[in-house]
C-alpha cells in the first residue's frame, strides 16, 4: 500500500513564489514492525513572516491527531506552537506515506519519523546559519523559529535563512539527533485542537460542510436486505418531481461485481432528493437474503454450541486432563449483539468529475482504499483520483469502509461538470453500516483447591464465509488471558451471514474483553478471590510474551502495574459497606487499562453508573495531555453505552430494523459519571489511546452488577429486565 | 416560492418549499454550514438554534413555520451575552472532540444559560439530554457550562 521511494529523493528544500520555504522531508520507518524502511513525509512551509505551515497528513475523526502529529514536528524544530498553522494535505501515500486513522497507530507509527522530520528541518536551517556566520554548527541554538549564535549575539529568524538553506544537501533524517524528552517544550504540553476555534464558530469544516459552485445533492435508497438487488424499478414519478435532476440505478458496492443494489436521485436540495425517495417503485430481488435474522442466528448458535466446534483456532497443554484434574468447574455462556458505529455525521462524499478525471471530498479513515474502489468501479487509474482529506464528524472504524466514496463516484460520472453531495439519511446510516459482529462464547475453566486456573477451553461461534470468518469476526488467540494459562483449547463454529461486518473502535476486544474478564471475575469468585487477586495470579513474573504480526508482546509487568495502581487509586477492596464495584483489565492496541467501576442499582433494575478509575499505560509519554484525558472520558462512556444504553442492531427479514437513536439509543449527559484517570510513565515507546481504554469498563460494570445484584451479566445489552 | 426568514437578525429570503425544514434551508439557500444534520427526527440536537431566544431543533421546523421567528445560529451566538460566555468557555476547555455536535451543544448550553444563571447538574441534565455526543465529550460539557456561569470549571 505505501510506495518505497529512494531516500536521497525524500528530503528536500526549496523556495516557492512568494518567498516561502518550503520542507518536503521524510524520514525512515523506525518502529519495531516495520517490514522496511517505509518513508513518511511530512510538509513543512515558512513563510517570510517566519510562520510555519504543517501539513497534517493523517485522516482527523476527532482523535486529535491533526494537532499531535505537527506537535511531534514543531517540537523538533523549536517552534513555538503560536507560530505553527496546520492545513490538512491530500491523500497520497507515495508522497506522505501511510494514512490510515486506525488501530490506534498514528502515535507508535509516527513518534520517530514526525520527530525526525522535524529535527532534519532544523539541522539544515542550523547549517545554513553556519555557514553565513563563518562559525561551527554546534555553536549554535534554537529557539521559537530562530537561530542564535551566543557568542557574537547575531540572531536571525528560520525566514530569513530560506534561500540558503534551500540550497543544501539534506541531511539523513536518521542520523540528525532527536531531543531528549526533558528538553520538550511543547510534547507534553496540553495544546488545543487546531479546528476547535472553527467547530465553535460553526465555520465550515466536516465533509458534509463542503461548499462547492453548482453543487447539487444525492440520497440512496438501497436493498434493505443486505446483499438483494434490483429487480425491476420504476423510475419515472421521482424523475417527475420538482427539483428531481437525475434518477438512476446503482452497485453500493456490497458485490461490487453484481448487479445493481440501489437507485440515486440527484436534485437541487438533499432534502428534496430525500423525500422523493417515496415516489420510487422499486421491486428487489432478495429471496435468498431475506432468509438471515439475528433470531435465526441465536438458533443456528445454539445448535452448533451444543455440538463439536467445526475447527480448532488454539491448543496448548492438555485441557482435558487438566479439567478432570481440577477441583472445581466453572461453566457459563457469554453473547454480545451486532452493533452499528452511528458516527454523529452521517456518511457523505462529495465528488466531481471532470470528464477524465476525479476530485473527491471524503470524510475517510483510510483514503486509499477508498481510491482504489473508485479505481475499480469508474476504471479510473489511481492518478486520475484525488481525494481531499476533510474532517470527519467521528469515525470509531465506520469510516475504514468506503463505500460512500465509491457510489459517489458513480453518481457523479453520470453528471459531468457538477459536483455532487450524496448523504444519508440516519436510517440509511444505522441500516446500512458495517457491524461489530455478534458472537456467542461457551467457557469452561477449571480451578485448584486454592482456586488457581488450571485450564480454560472456548467454543467460538461467529459468522464466516467459504469457510474464513468474515471482516473484524475473527478470534485473535492472543486475546488475554489465553497466553499465560497453561492448558487451553479453543475451538471455533462458523454461521453464514448476509450482514456485512466491520472494524469497531477496538475491535475483537471490545467483545473479548467483556466475555473473559467477566468469565474471570466468575473463575475468581468460585475459588474465593477478587478478580485483580486472580489476574496477579495468572500474570506471574514481569515478561514479556511473544508478539505476533509484528506487534509487541503482552508484557505482564505493565499490566501488573495498571492493575496494583487502579487499586490503589479506587481503595480496592473497598471497605465493608461501601458502593458496589467491579474490575475489569485489558490490554489492545499496545496499551494497557485497569479499571474499576462504582455504581448504585434501582429496585427498577436500572443501573447508574457512579465513578470510573482509570490506570493506564501507554508508554514514555503523554504527547497532549488534555487530548489523552479527551480519549480516556469518550472511550469509558462509549463503552458504557454500549453495555448500558440499549444497543443492539437486530436483523429481521434480512434487513436492520433499528432506524434512528430512539432504537439505537447512544449514552446522553445525565448517565455520566466521575472519571479519575492516571498515566503510568515507563520506559515503553509511546503508543496510541483512540481504542484500549473502552475494552475493560464493560466487564468492569457487569462485574459491578454482580456484585450489587448477585446476577451474572453474560449477555449484553443490560436490560432492566435482567436486574428485576 | 419565496419565504423571508429572520436569521442572525437579518432579513433572508428562500426560494423553497414552504416545507423544507429550517435545517436545510439554513445549510443549502443561505450557505450558513454551522448548523448540523444528524437525525432529521429531533433525537439528536445537532441541529440545535435558537427561535425566538428558545432552544429548538431546526429539522423540526417548517421554513413556513419559521418565517414568524428570530432564529439565531451558531454562526452569531457568539454576539450575545451568554453565548460569548459559553463559547470562551468551551474554548478555553477545548470541548469538542470531533466537534460535529458541539454547535448544538453551544446553542442548548447559551439557551439555559440565557434562563438560568447558575444552572445546577439537574438544570444541565434537563437542558442538554437533547443533545447527543457520540464522542462523549459530556465532562467537559458541564465543566464548560459551570465556567460559562461564573462557577469553578
Amino acid at each position: 500500500m505505501t510506495a518505497t521511494l529512494d531516500r536521497r529523493t525524500l528530503l528536500k528544500a526549496s523556495i516557492v513564489a512568494g518567498g516561502s520555504l518550503i520542507f518536503d522531508l521524510a524520514a525512515p520507518f523506525t518502529t519495531a514492525n516495520a517490514a522496511g524502511a517505509v518513508p513518511i513525509n511530512a510538509f513543512v512551509r515558512i513563510a517570510p513572516d517566519n510562520s510555519v505551515t504543517i501539513g497534517a497528513h493523517y485522516p482527523e475523526i476527532g482523535q486529535g491527531v491533526r494537532t499531535m502529529l505537527p506537535m511531534l514536528i514543531a517540537e523538533e524544530m523549536d517552534l513555538d506552537w503560536s507560530q505553527v498553522r496546520v492545513e490538512p494535505t491530500l491523500a497520497d501515500e507515495k508522497r506522505y506515506g501511510q494514512q490510515i486513522t486506525g488501530g490506534s497507530e498514528s502515535t507508535p507509527l509516527n513518534w520517530i519519523p514526525m520527530r525526525q522530520a522535524g529535527a532534519a528541518a532544523r539541522a539544515m536551517l542550523v547549517a545554513a546559519a553556519a555557514a553565513r556566520w563563518g562559525v561551527d554548527a554546534t555553536s549554535l541554538t534554537t529557539a521559537s523559529g530562530t537561530i542564535s549564535h551566543a557568542p557574537s549575539g547575531r540572531r536571525l529568524p528560520y525566514a530569513a535563512l530560506a534561500e540558503a538553506t534551500a540550497k543544501l544537501t539534506p541531511p539523513d533524517a536518521a542520523t540528525v539527533p532527536l531531543k531528549k524528552p526533558t528538553d520538550f517544550h511543547i510534547i507534553g504540553t496540553s495544546v488545543m485542537g487546531v479546528d476547535t476555534p472553527a467547530i465553535v464558530a460553526g465555520r465550515p469544516l466536516f465533509g458534509i460542510d463542503t461548499a462547492l459552485p453548482g453543487l447539487a445533492y444525492a440520497a440512496i435508497e438501497m436493498c434493505p436486505a443486505f446483499g438483494g438487488s434490483v429487480a425491476s424499478a420504476s423510475l419515472a414519478a421521482a424523475r417527475g418531481l420538482p427539483g428531481v435532476r437525475h434518477v438512476m440505478t446503482l452497485n453500493t458496492g456490497i458485490n461490487p461485481d453484481g448487479p445493481a443494489d440501489a437507485v440515486a436521485i440527484v436534485a437541487d436540495s438533499w432534502w428534496t432528493a430525500n423525500k422523493a425517495r417515496a415516489a420510487l417503485d422499486i421491486r428487489w430481488a432478495d429471496a435468498e437474503q431475506r432468509r438471515h435474522s439475528t433470531a435465526g442466528y441465536a438458533k443456528a448458535a445454539a445448535a452448533a454450541m451444543a455440538a463439536t466446534p467445526g475447527e480448532s483456532l488454539l491448543k496448548n497443554g492438555d485441557a482435558p486432563g487438566a479439567l478432570a484434574r481440577s477441583a472445581r468447574i466453572i461453566e457459563a455462556d457469554y453473547h454480545y449483539p451486532f452493533l452499528a458505529h452511528a458516527t454523529l455525521e452521517p456518511q457523505n462524499c462529495t465528488a466531481l468529475w471532470n470528464g477524465e478525471t476525479i476530485e473527491i471530498w471524503a470524510p475517510t479513515q483510510w483514503p486509499e482504499d477508498g481510491r482504489a474502489l473508485v479505481a475499480k468501479a469508474l476504471g479510473l487509474e489511481p492518478e486520475a483520483i484525488k481525494i481531499h482529506l476533510v474532517r470527519a464528524g467521528g469515525g470509531f472504524g465506520r469510516r475504514l469502509q468506503n463505500d460512500y466514496m465509491m457510489q459517489v463516484a458513480q453518481i457523479a460520472r453520470a453528471v459531468p461538470g457538477v459536483p455532487i453531495k450524496l448523504i444519508n439519511s440516519r436510517s440509511d446510516d444505522i441500516r446500512h453500516d458495517f457491524y461489530r459482529p455478534a458472537g456467542w462464547h461457551r467457557l469452561k475453566a477449571g480451578i485448584d483447591a486454592s482456586g488457581r486456573v488450571m485450564a480454560l477451553t472456548d467454543h467460538f461461534i461467529t459468522f464466516g464465509r467459504d469457510g474464513k470468518t468474515v471482516r473484524a469476526a475473527e478470534f485473535n488467540p492472543a486475546e488475554f488471558p489465553l497466553q499465560v494459562i497453561g492448558h487451553i483449547d479453543v475451538g471455533q463454529s462458523l454461521l453464514a451471514t448476509n450482514v456485512p461486518t466491520g472494524w469497531l473502535r477496538a475491535p475483537t476486544s471490545n467483545a473479548m474483553a467483556f466475555v473473559f474478564q467477566s468469565f474471570l471475575d466468575e473463575v475468581a469468585a468460585a475459588g474465593g478471590r477478587d478478580l485483580p487477586t486472580l489476574m496477579r495470579d495468572l500474570l506471574g513474573k514481569p515478561r514479556e510474551l511473544p508478539g505476533s504480526d509484528g506487534l509487541p508482546g503482552f508484557h505482564t509487568g505493565r499490566a501488573r502495574g495498571v492493575i496494583d495502581k487502579v487499586c490503589a487509586m479506587a481503595g480496592w477492596p473497598a471497605a465493608p459497606g461501601g458502593k458496589p464495584r467491579g474490575f475489569g483489565f485489558y490490554f489492545s492496541h499496545r496499551g494497557y487499562f485497569a479499571e474499576i467501576v462504582e455504581i448504585s442499582v434501582g429496585k427498577d433494575g436500572l443501573v447508574a453508573v457512579e465513578h470510573v478509575w482509570v490506570a493506564a499505560d501507554i508508554g514514555s509519554q503523554i504527547i497532549n495531555p488534555i487530548n489523552a484525558r479527551h480519549q480516556v472520558e469518550g472511550a469509558i462512556i462509549d463503552g458504557l453505552g454500549q453495555a448500558l444504553a440499549g444497543q443492539a442492531i437486530e436483523i429481521v427479514d434480512g434487513a436492520v430494523i433499528q432506524a434512528n437513536f430512539d432504537g439505537y439509543p447512544l449514552p446522553r449527559i445525565d448517565t455520566t459519571p466521575a472519571i479519575t484517570l492516571e498515566f503510568l510513565i515507563t520506559d515503553f515507546p509511546p503508543t496510541g489511546l483512540g481504542e484500549p481504554s473502552l475494552p475493560p469498563v464493560i466487564p468492569a460494570l457487569a462485574n459491578a452488577i454482580h456484585a450489587a445484584t448477585g446476577k451474572r451479566i453474560r449477555r449484553l445489552p443490560i436490560t432492566p429486565a435482567m436486574l428485576t | 416560492m419565496t419565504i423571508l426568514l429572520n436569521v442572525n437578525g437579518i432579513p433572508r429570503k428562500v426560494a423553497a418549499d414552504p416545507d423544507k425544514p429550517l435545517l436545510w434551508a439554513l445549510r443549502e439557500d443561505l450557505a450558513l454550514l454551522g448548523t448540523k444534520f444528524g437525525c432529521g427526527a429531533g433525537l439528536c440536537g445537532a441541529c440545535t438554534v435558537h427561535a425566538d431566544g428558545e432552544a429548538v431543533r431546526s429539522c423540526q421546523i417548517s421554513i413556513a413555520d419559521a418565517a414568524a421567528l428570530k432564529i439565531t445560529t451558531i454562526e452569531h451566538v457568539a454576539s450575545t451575552a451568554a453565548g460569548k460566555r459559553v463559547t470562551d468557555s468551551w474554548l478555553a476547555l477545548d470541548v469538542p472532540q470531533c466537534g460535529y455536535c458541539q454547535a448544538g451543544q453551544i446553542m442548548s448550553a447559551t439557551a439555559l444559560l440565557a434562563h438560568t444563571t447558575a444552572p445546577s447538574d439537574a438544570d444541565i441534565d434537563a437542558a442538554m439530554s437533547g443533545n447527543i455526543c457520540r464522542c462523549a465529550t459530556y465532562v467537559r460539557i458541564r465543566a464548560a457550562i459551570k465556567r460559562a456561569a461564573g462557577g469553578a470549571a
